[in-house]
């Protein structure tokens, strides 16, 4: 699973290493870590306006790794 | 726990109710088209505590200190206060400055451009165009891979500083009040006329700035980046905000006849467009780069990220330099070095851009 680990980044660079991940990979999964609030609900959000749904969203240690998946 | 006001009828409500109080604060004393500025208010920050001396441009705005102890109180409340710091901050520090006096050529934040559009001041469409025209410029380099680094985790403390700066602040307009017709008392400089003078009262002043300070950390609200992301992404998110608040300040205009459309005669505001458009450019390329508008640097600074806080004191200090070394427009016209100002700003911008690079 490709990896996009955008922890640290300001807006809007985690939305637009997600959106270039989904541009590499027309399906499957992509893991994206991020550690802002703001960021996991701008890449969910991003994701999902692009046909890719959010399968996990899992919190740990004030980061969340975000799994988003296509058919 | 999903976060409402971060949907898009969240974000819709939070550019409402500013778009409602800001009219209002106007008319319980703000200056005209100035229910809220962040630029005009840092501004009137720096003079307030003499780091420039113009007369006119002087009071400790509680609106500012509002904005950052309630996005604050919001990040605590949800668990979202993350002090981070270290994403090349003496950058930030420097596109702080000149997105400052990019605004003072025009004369307003991108709040203010709303507003005064809202207002009926034609010329803020000349702003707005030159904010958008900035914002395109600012994507172009993040399509190129423009970054500034990652910040990292910090002690509670560097998430702490400026919302104690603002506590302080707060505490020095508590213990040294404006007295009428006098230009100062104790540490902090009054305008006796100008917009420095007009002023809602300050809790209401207060009580409106913590309460967009809590709604606009929750929902992001951000005028810089709803231009960006559809530039960008096609995303029209926080678009529907900035178009909400637009619309709310235009109707309350109305009802509270504040609305006179026009160029001409215009509250703090001059009619060289050409000026008017460059000085927008200048900030809404150093928002963009440095990845908010002031608002939202003010939110992200309470918060706990240290990289916006230091924005904020580099637009602070951008205000002194644009009044100390004659930057700022006035409603006569632009500053006698605005012009020489708009181009270093430009040239310093460009040279961030091309030369900040992700590393490999």
């Amino acid at each position: 699973m490709n990896t996009v680990d955008a922890r640290g980044l300001s807006c809007p660079q985690p939305v637009l290493d997600t959106l270039s991940a989904i541009a590499e990979q027309l399906a499957g999964s992509i893991e994206i870590l991020v550690d802002t609030q703001a960021s996991r609900e701008n890449v969910c959000r991003a994701a999902q306006s692009k046909g890719w749904a959010v399968a996990s969203d899992t919190e740990e240690n004030d980061e969340y790794r975000i799994v988003i998946t296509k058919d | 726990m999903k976060n409402f006001l971060a949907t898009r009828s969240g974000i819709v409500i939070v550019g409402l109710v500013i778009g409602i109080l800001a009219p209002l604060l106007q008319y319980m004393g703000n200056p005209g088209n100035m229910g809220i500025c962040v630029a005009c208010f840092e501004r009137d920050i720096a003079g307030a505590i003499g780091m420039h001396r113009a007369g006119v441009v002087q009071y400790l705005r509680p609106e500012i200190i509002g904005f950052v102890l309630g996005a604050m109180v919001a990040a605590f409340m949800s668990r979202d206060f993350r002090p981070r710091v270290g994403s090349a901050p003496i950058v930030r520090f420097v596109l702080g400055v000149f997105a400052m006096i990019g605004a003072l050529v025009f004369l307003g934040c991108p709040w203010r451009a709303l507003l005064r559009l809202a207002g009926g001041d034609l010329n803020a469409v000349f702003g707005i165009v030159g904010l958008v025209a900035g914002v395109w410029i600012g994507t172009f380099f993040f399509r190129k891979g423009y970054s500034l680094g990652r910040a990292t985790k910090a002690p509670a403390t560097v998430g702490l500083i400026m919302p104690a700066i603002m506590l302080g602040a707060l505490v020095l307009l508590l213990l040294f009040p404006q007295i009428s017709g006098q230009p100062s008392n104790g540490v902090l400089f009054y305008s006796l006329k100008g917009p420095g003078a007009m002023h809602a009262p300050v809790f209401i002043a207060l009580g409106v700035g913590l309460l967009v300070g809590i709604i606009a950390q929750r929902s992001r609200f951000c005028t810089m980046g709803a231009f960006r992301d559809v530039i960008l992404f096609g995303q029209t998110h926080l678009l529907s905000g900035v178009a909400a608040l637009l619309v709310a300040a235009v109707v309350v205009n109305l009802l509270l006849g504040q609305f006179h459309a026009g160029f001409a005669g215009q509250p703090v505001a001059h009619t060289q467009g050409v000026w008017n458009f460059m000085g927008m450019v200048l900030a809404g390329l150093c928002f963009a780069l440095a990845g908010g508008c002031p608002g939202r640097q003010l939110f992200l600074s309470g918060e706990g990220d240290g990289d916006a806080a230091v924005f904020v004191l580099g637009m602070i200090v951008g205000a002194a330099f644009a009044h100390n070394f004659g930057l700022a427009s006035s409603p006569k016209g632009i500053g006698p070095h605005g012009m020489a100002a708009v181009i270093i700003g430009l040239i310093v911008c460009l040279i961030i851009g091309f030369t900040m690079r992700k590393k490999a």
